[in-house]
């Protein structure tokens, strides 16, 4: 186990900068994911820390020691790779044994190490199998297994769970963190899975574009996404903006549109002095809409009204997208009993304590 | 009314008709293809069989007498030492020097140029290859200025010139196999370059994290995966030069010590005209062919498993 400081990390590829300036402490024995889109460098950046790629500037540490020179099999890091990359020439215990046998670990102390952790991923059955042989699952399992068999001090993830189907998807996230709470090995998972980011990690860090978002606990990144591009890519569904004016009358404060006229809150109204008469980013979550007929202490100034356009019934819960005029769609995560129909046209109130509000230039939160 | 009524074919006859032509349709289409094989493979196959019981103008059977001679015959013999050298030699170099490059050469920047270079000789035939390879080997008394580029190198470091392709046994063979491999080599390059770059490079990063180093990387996992690839060139190359004629043809003409089977059948036939012998040579050279054919379609056939 050990603790993963990356200072200044950057990779190029030619022209391409794939990851800028990339600084994280990992603390040691925690689960930290990297999330984004594809081409984000979530990928570039892991593969830096395994050493199958060179950094183009900045420092790796693994531990206290510098590891930018140091090749990937002196790391002492383990990666599970996403379409697993298991020997097809070689059955499991072999696939499993390989770090092993490679660092010439005694035969019975090799044969003990595998067949306990075979037994522990519920895979010892399948022991003298080839890799065809065997189900996406039960390969995502020796992936895992030749991972886990090294005792190495860093375990990186490269997307793991994307092969497996969403029923098995969900068991092996449940069994990854037991894994985790089990071993206390620091873990560096990738994926482009929010939910899976959201699920897994102890902190997560978001990219976009090669550049770190945000860095925080998933409940934290939630609530107070610092850019609009974090607001939009955590939660699903996501977050739904509007571009309102900000108008001040009597010396309240109102996001609105041809359609809509916000309060914004007393206490926040106040962060907002220098965008009187522009534009900005409105942003309220799915959950912070709910119809005017339940929600019996809703904030007055908030309410509006608009046309059910599609309503999806999900059976815990209605996703309702709603339509004012032809300018804006909304998603509302709703009473899976309200009782709505499409086509009628409802009166909606928007939570406005817990709506963000984001500079239209910059996109960073104002609150 | 469902289900629906089965209509029963009130003329029994139709129905084995249509059984029969369902049976016949593959046979149809295959005949063609079957027809020519026939006159052009398999009938001339059973004649030279047919033949090499004959004498040399085809009226005497002589029994085993032809075939007596191809394996008790001086020169016979010796071209069947050459023939064991060429395949052992041939094959093994090519395989190995083409396995050696594809693995090299995938790390070095100009690899298209230079693999390129190396398959040229592919484009040249045997007997422009070996009419090159005879100006090499050119071979002029001490004391001539001599014009080939072997022995005129040995000149300028005042060493005695060599007779490349009359010093016998081993120089002169192992000269005209050198041909050979220069000539194939490009190819077996390519064959194994285009296998191992269709290895994932996931597995060798997962080896690389694992802990293993490149020459680790290369035997237990590069090498195990290529395993097919190598097996079927190595046969194929195999197969193809017990049939070895042209090189020789040109260069030695089986003088010297360098006879081959296929050769020699050449030289019954059309310097000799002894149909016969030549028979019995060409049913030989088939017999040997067949193991290493019959290898091939055992593993093609596993592979379809």
């Amino acid at each position: 186990m050990a603790k993963v400081l990356l200072k200044g990390v950057s990779k190029e590829f030619g022209k391409v900068i794939a990851v800028k300036d990339f600084t994280l402490d990992i603390k040691d024995g925690e689960f930290i994911i990297l999330v984004g889109p594809s081409g984000c460098g979530k990928t570039t950046t892991l593969r830096t820390i395994a050493g199958l790629e060179e950094a183009s500037a900045g420092e790796i540490y693994i531990g206290d020691k510098l590891v930018n020179d140091v090749p990937p099999k002196n790391r002492d890091i383990a990666m599970v790779f996403q379409n697993y990359a298991l020997y097809p020439h070689m059955n499991v215990y072999k696939n499993m044994s390989f770090g092993l046998r490679l660092r010439k670990v005694p035969k019975p102390e090799i044969n003990k190490i595998v067949r306990r952790t075979a037994d522990l991923l519920g895979i010892g059955e399948l022991l003298d199998r080839k890799p065809k042989e065997l189900s996406g699952g039960q390969r995502q399992r020796v992936a895992l297994g030749r991972a886990i068999v090294r005792d190495p001090r860093v375990f990186l993830f490269d997307e793991p769970l994307s092969n497996l189907d969403a029923k098995l998807r969900i068991a092996m996230r449940a069994e990854l963190l037991d894994l985790h709470q089990r071993l206390k090995t620091t873990t560096i998972y990738v994926t482009h899975d929010q939910l899976e980011a959201m699920t897994m990690g102890d902190r997560i860090v978001i990219m976009n574009e090669g550049v770190i978002q945000q860095v925080d606990t998933p409940q934290v990144v939630y609530d107070h996404p610092v850019n609009r591009y974090v607001a939009g890519f955590i939660g699903s569904p996501s977050m739904n903006f509007l571009s309102p004016t900000i108008v001040k009358e009597n010396g309240n404060f109102y996001a609105a549109d041809k359609d809509y006229k916000l309060k914004i809150p007393g206490d926040k109204a106040k962060l907002l002095k220098d965008y009187v008469d522009k534009e900005v980013v409105l942003g309220v979550r799915p959950e912070h809409i709910d119809t005017k007929a339940t929600k019996r202490d809703h904030d007055p100034g908030g309410v509006f009204s608009a046309s059910i356009w599609v309503v999806e019934t999900l059976g815990s819960e209605k996703l309702v997208h709603i339509r004012s005029g032809e300018k804006y769609t909304l998603i509302a995560r709703l009473d899976p009993h309200a009782d709505i129909k499409t086509g009628e046209t409802v009166e909606f109130v928007a939570n406005m304590n817990l709506s963000h509000v984001f500079d239209k230039e910059t996109e960073e939160i104002v609150f | 009314m469902w289900p629906p009524e089965v209509a029963t074919n009130p003329f029994p006859i139709h129905r084995k008709i249509k059984m029969y032509t369902k049976k016949s349709t593959p046979w149809l289409y295959l005949a063609p293809a079957l027809t020519l094989l026939g006159f052009f493979l398999i009938y001339p196959s059973f004649h030279t069989l047919y033949l090499s019981f004959f004498d040399k103008g085809s009226n005497v059977f002589v029994g085993a007498g032809n075939y007596i001679y191809a394996f008790t015959n001086r020169v016979m013999l010796t071209a069947f030492r050459n023939n064991a050298l060429w395949v052992v030699v041939f094959s093994a170099i090519t395989v190995f020097l083409g396995l050696v490059l594809a693995v090299l050469l995938d790390r070095v920047r100009y690899e298209v140029i230079i693999k390129s270079i190396i398959f040229m000789p592919m484009a040249i035939s045997f007997v422009g290859a070996s009419v090159i390879w005879k100006f090499v080997y050119a071979f002029r008394p001490a004391g001539a200025p001599q014009i080939g580029i072997l022995n005129a190198l040995l000149q300028t470091f005042h060493l005695p010139p060599v007779a490349w392709l009359i010093e016998r046994p081993w120089v002169n063979n192992l000269c005209l196999i050198l041909v050979g491999i220069w000539v194939w080599t490009g190819f077996c390059l390519v064959v194994l370059s285009a296998s191992y770059k269709s290895i994932p490079r996931q597995f060798l990063e997962a080896a690389r994290v694992d802990g293993a180093n490149e020459w680790r990387i290369f035997w237990r996992v590069i090498l195990p995966l290529l395993v097919p690839t190598i097996t079927v060139l190595t046969t194929t190359m195999a197969v193809f030069v017990l049939k070895v004629f042209d090189i020789i043809y040109v260069m030695t003409n089986g003088n010297f010590g360098t006879e081959v089977i296929a050769n020699r059948m050449y030289k019954e036939m059309f310097q000799f005209g002894n149909f016969g012998r030549s028979s019995a040579i060409a049913v030989v050279l088939l017999v040997l062919v067949l193991p290493m054919m019959l290898l091939n379609l055992h593993r093609f056939k596993r592979e379809e498993k």
